[in-house]
């Protein structure tokens, strides 16, 4: 097994998806939990047209914060995210052919995959699929999306979610993701540690509430306008990724109460799901 | 000459849980399509890999028997228009239609013949039906919207009827002669017949035959110290196509972590057997079983102990984190917990549960104690060990046995089988939490229906029944909610039919009298179902039923003092002194002797005499008798040999 950087495992498995039709983009520039939340999967799934898309996102889930203390838990993990749209037939193929690609060799190994469907209730989306059991460490989310926004899918994209960190940490033999080797000589403690004590201290104790209220209110207002248009679907949607990552937010600040947590997830539902519907009709038209 | 038949429906990995009984499913609808279509045949084998079910049938007929109609047409004596009419519809000449003498006359008939079908044709018109019918508790669609449903992805099909291709197409897939090996493994095409199918697959690294998979799991068990797991055994027979044992390590000084939070890391996040010492002490050892035919390089167990090296720092990591924020301080928390969205707040519940507890203080104590753990980083993590994890960290933070003990035990028992808490304290907060979910859900009217109890409720109610009975605790279980009451009166009739094994009217005797009080009830029921057995006792419950028919269309509510005066010399004054002979004794006692009395009156005695008064005290004495002996079962409830 090759003990590559971080980096150039990412780059590899992005030349892999690039030469089987991927467009590889770059990370959504917003806040976002996971990298379905990104347009570029959320939105594209929907629809009749053929999508393949490949990109690195970082995901951010402030109460996985752990002040950099806890050697396997990150308040920002990186994912690459892979969508094939419709699936082909030899998907798990291609998919276990990037394996290879980054040194695996699955002789070598124990490969399973087990069932695990996944449902995002505040996006209207699920699907099913499995995760993939390496040497007995999930590296892999795989699903095959059956809804989104509440509409059932034209085409059945499948969904590649991989962990980076997990992933580099196996390659490169690390008990710490704070040891994995990023660049030559950079280890992600380097590059990200500090991030992670930062934004856990921000998240659990000092982000302000009233503040964060606020904003949510306005976000909310501002993506209900917008959806009276039609003309504005992703800027509206962007709207909804703000609130979506505002409630996080209020989450871990534990201000969020029992009463008020499913109305305000509904909040956020109606207001991704409304975008995706705009854009299915945008698409189907 | 008869045929074998093969089908393989290869998927993408279905999951482990789902396959045994599709597989049954699928073996039932194709012997079922044999016999109606007549084309013989028996289905000898089903065998299933997790991207595989297959099924095996052995002396199928080449075709059908030509099968020959006759059928009736209009009367003869309708004319020859009719007959023309009758011709053309069976799509013949009018000569060619015979007559049929029957009852009524003569008739104009057609004997028809069909040809029997190819029995290729027949399952080549039927398999891509029978196979997307095969049921499973998911389903999703993968070629398009709209397209066919199965569990995963269809990605190729073998169908053999001796030497020739079944063909059918399912979602773009036709069926063939090639089948694919293990993934890694085995070859992605590889041409088969019926006869060499199994061997080619072993081959290719796939054992088709779960029992084999199950063997050899087995085997390299042997001698590997394991804690015996039959449904983790399960689990990876479904899981694996090629399973091989594989021994792991981890650090000694892990065993300081409490050995339920090790467990399940291994058992339920990894699928690892644990492996324990002659003493049945947990060592620091497990057993893992690869989807492949070895480790040469020792790769996949340093992987597999590198994840669960970082599974068990994490778990060390939330024990410490944790133990920063004693229990009793994390009570408040709790009002940021959902119990339910309806009902509220794991707070709320908590002091629901509080005043449930009564005056037993160490109760009091685990109950106000008993969901902080929701709270915990190690909860959130293991959600599985809600309690237990309370139960350690009471302990760990000094609070009595009794206590901690408590709150340990309070989800207990977890399935029909399962344990009840231990102690005393444990059965009644146990009790005290189920009660209060029961009854604040259906007060919301969050009722079980059909298959769908969201909130577990029936399991709820199981556990209460079963701790009050057989932990002997007593809990009154008050409710004003009709719906609860009824539900749980099923829910004790269950029990005791489907767990205890008492007959279905013994317990709808017992419970007719009351059930209050289910310890009183459970020893009622002993009684009866003693005393169920003597010869005297079904005659007798006969006749309870008949008095109780009489009282009813008397329409005769209470019983009384007798006139002694008014009651008949004979079979009458006998049964009335030896209902006062008794009167107090064990009703096992009376049977015997009581039972020749009643059916004397009844065959010397007519209880609608003419006289008023007569009758009236007759019937009084009817139903003292029937009160007298329904203090521990309704009686007329049983039934008799006679009724069936």
């Amino acid at each position: 097994m090759s003990a590559q950087t971080f980096q150039q495992m990412v780059f590899q498995l992005k030349t892999y998806w690039s030469d089987r039709g991927c467009v590889i983009q770059e990370p959504y520039d917003l806040e976002v939990g996971a990298g379905t939340m990104a347009p570029e999967t959320f939105l594209r799934v929907l629809g009749p047209k053929p999508y393949r898309v490949a990109y690195v996102q970082p995901s951010r889930r402030p109460a996985d914060g752990r002040y950099g203390e806890n050697p396997n838990r990150l308040y920002k993990h990186q994912q690459l995210q892979v969508i094939l749209k419709p699936s082909p037939a030899d998907v798990i193929d291609q998919y276990l052919g990037s394996l290879g690609a980054i040194g695996i060799d699955l002789r070598q190994h124990d490969i399973k995959l087990e069932e695990d469907n996944w449902e995002a209730p505040t996006l209207g989306a699920w699907g099913v699929g499995w995760q993939v059991m390496l040497d007995g460490l999930e590296i892999t989310q795989f699903t095959y999306f059956q809804q989104c926004g509440g509409i059932d899918l034209e085409l059945v994209p499948a969904e590649i979610t991989y962990g980076l960190e997990r992933l580099a940490a196996f390659l490169q033999v690390k008990d710490s993701i704070y040891d994995i080797e990023w660049a030559p000589g950079v280890s992600y403690r380097d590059v990200r540690l500090a991030e992670e004590q930062q934004f856990s201290k921000y998240n659990f104790e000092l982000a302000d509430v009233e503040m964060l209220w606020l904003l949510f209110n306005a976000h909310e207002k501002e993506c209900q306008a917008l959806l009276k248009r039609k003309d504005a679907i992703l800027p509206a949607y962007e709207q909804a990724l703000k609130c979506s990552n505002l409630f996080n937010l209020l989450d871990s600040r534990g201000a969020i109460s029992v009463t008020e947590r499913v109305g305000v997830i509904a909040r956020v539902r109606k207001l991704a799901v409304g975008a995706a519907q705009l854009w299915n009709e945008r698409e189907a038209a | 000459m008869s045929l074998d038949f093969l089908l393989e429906i290869g998927s993408e990995e279905i999951p482990d849980w789902m396959i045994v009984s599709a597989l049954n499913n699928l073996q039932d609808m194709f012997q079922t399509l044999l016999d109606q279509q007549g084309i013989g045949g028996l289905v000898t084998s089903v065998d299933a890999t997790p991207r595989r079910l297959v099924l095996r049938a052995s002396g199928l007929k080449q075709r059908q028997e030509d099968s020959e109609e006759l059928l009736l047409g209009p009367p003869k004596s309708a004319g020859p228009g009719a007959a023309v009419g009758f011709a053309k519809k069976m799509g013949v000449k009018p000569e060619a239609l015979g007559t049929q003498t029957t009852a009524k006359g003569e008739y104009l008939s057609f004997r028809k013949l069909t040809a029997g079908r190819d029995t290729k044709t027949i399952l080549a018109g039927s398999l891509r039906e029978l196979i997307l019918k095969i049921h499973f508790p998911k389903t999703m669609y993968w070629n398009g919207k709209g397209s066919e449903r199965f569990i995963r992805p269809i990605r190729w099909i073998v169908a053999l009827l001796g030497d020739a291709i079944v063909p059918f197409e399912i979602a773009g897939v036709h069926s063939s002669n090639h089948t694919a090996g293990h993934r890694i493994l085995g070859s992605k095409s590889i041409v088969v017949t019926i006869e060499n199918f199994e061997e080619h697959l072993l081959k290719n690294y796939v054992i088709l035959s779960a029992n084999a998979r199950r063997d050899k799991i087995t085997r390299e068990l042997e001698g590997l110290q394991i804690h015996p797991d039959a449904g983790l055994l399960e689990t990876l027979v479904y899981l694996t196509e090629y399973p091989t044992a594989l021994r792991g390590d981890f650090d000694q000084q892990f065993l300081s972590l409490p050995q339920e939070i090790l467990i399940t890391v291994m058992r339920h996040h990894q699928k690892y057997f644990s492996t324990r010492g002659a003493d049945g002490s947990l060592m620091p050892g497990f057993v893992a079983v690869m989807n492949t035919d070895g480790d040469p390089n020792g790769l996949v167990k340093q992987g597999n102990e590198r994840v669960l090296r970082a599974r068990f720092n994490d778990a060390r990591f939330f024990y410490d984190v944790d133990q920063k924020k004693p229990l009793a301080e994390r009570l408040d928390d709790l009002a940021k917990v959902t119990f339910q969205a309806k009902v509220g707040s794991y707070l709320e519940k908590t002091h629901r549960i509080v005043a449930l507890t009564g005056n037993s203080q160490a109760a009091a104590r685990a109950a106000l104690l008993c969901k902080t753990d929701l709270t915990t980083d190690m909860v959130k993590e293991f959600t599985d060990l809600q309690g237990i994890i309370g139960g350690l960290y009471a302990k760990a933070q000094g609070e009595p046995e009794a206590v901690w003990r408590a709150i340990y035990d309070h989800y207990k028992p977890l399935s029909m089988e399962g344990e009840i808490p231990a102690t005393d304290e444990g059965k009644l907060l146990s009790v005290a939490d189920k009660w209060d979910t029961l009854v604040s859900c259906f007060n919301v009217g969050l009722i079980p229906s059909g298959s769908k109890d969201p909130f577990a409720l029936r399991r709820a109610a199981q556990g209460v029944v079963r701790i009050l009975v057989e932990g002997k605790l007593a809990f009154p279980l008050k409710t004003e909610n009709e719906q609860l009451r009824e539900f749980m009166r099923d829910r004790t009739e269950y029990y005791f039919r489907e767990v205890r094994g008492f007959k279905y009217d013994e317990v709808r005797a017992c419970m007719a009298v009351g059930w209050d009080d289910l310890q009183d009830l459970e020893s009622r029921l002993q009684r009866v179902q003693a005393v169920r057995s003597t010869p005297d006792f079904e005659p007798l419950a006969a006749s309870f039923k008949r008095i109780k028919n009489i009282l009813t269309q008397a329409n005769v509510t209470a019983g009384g003092a007798l006139d002694d005066a008014l009651l008949e010399e004979g079979p009458e004054r006998e049964l009335h002194q030896e209902n006062q002979r008794h009167q107090g004794s064990a009703i096992e006692d009376r049977i015997a002797s009581l039972r020749p009395k009643v059916d004397l009156f009844f065959d010397k005695v007519l209880v609608n005499a003419k006289d008023e008064a007569v009758r009236r005290n007759r019937l009084k004495l009817l139903h003292n008798l029937l009160t007298e002996f329904s203090t521990i079962a309704d009686f007329s409830e049983i039934v008799t040999e006679k009724q069936n």
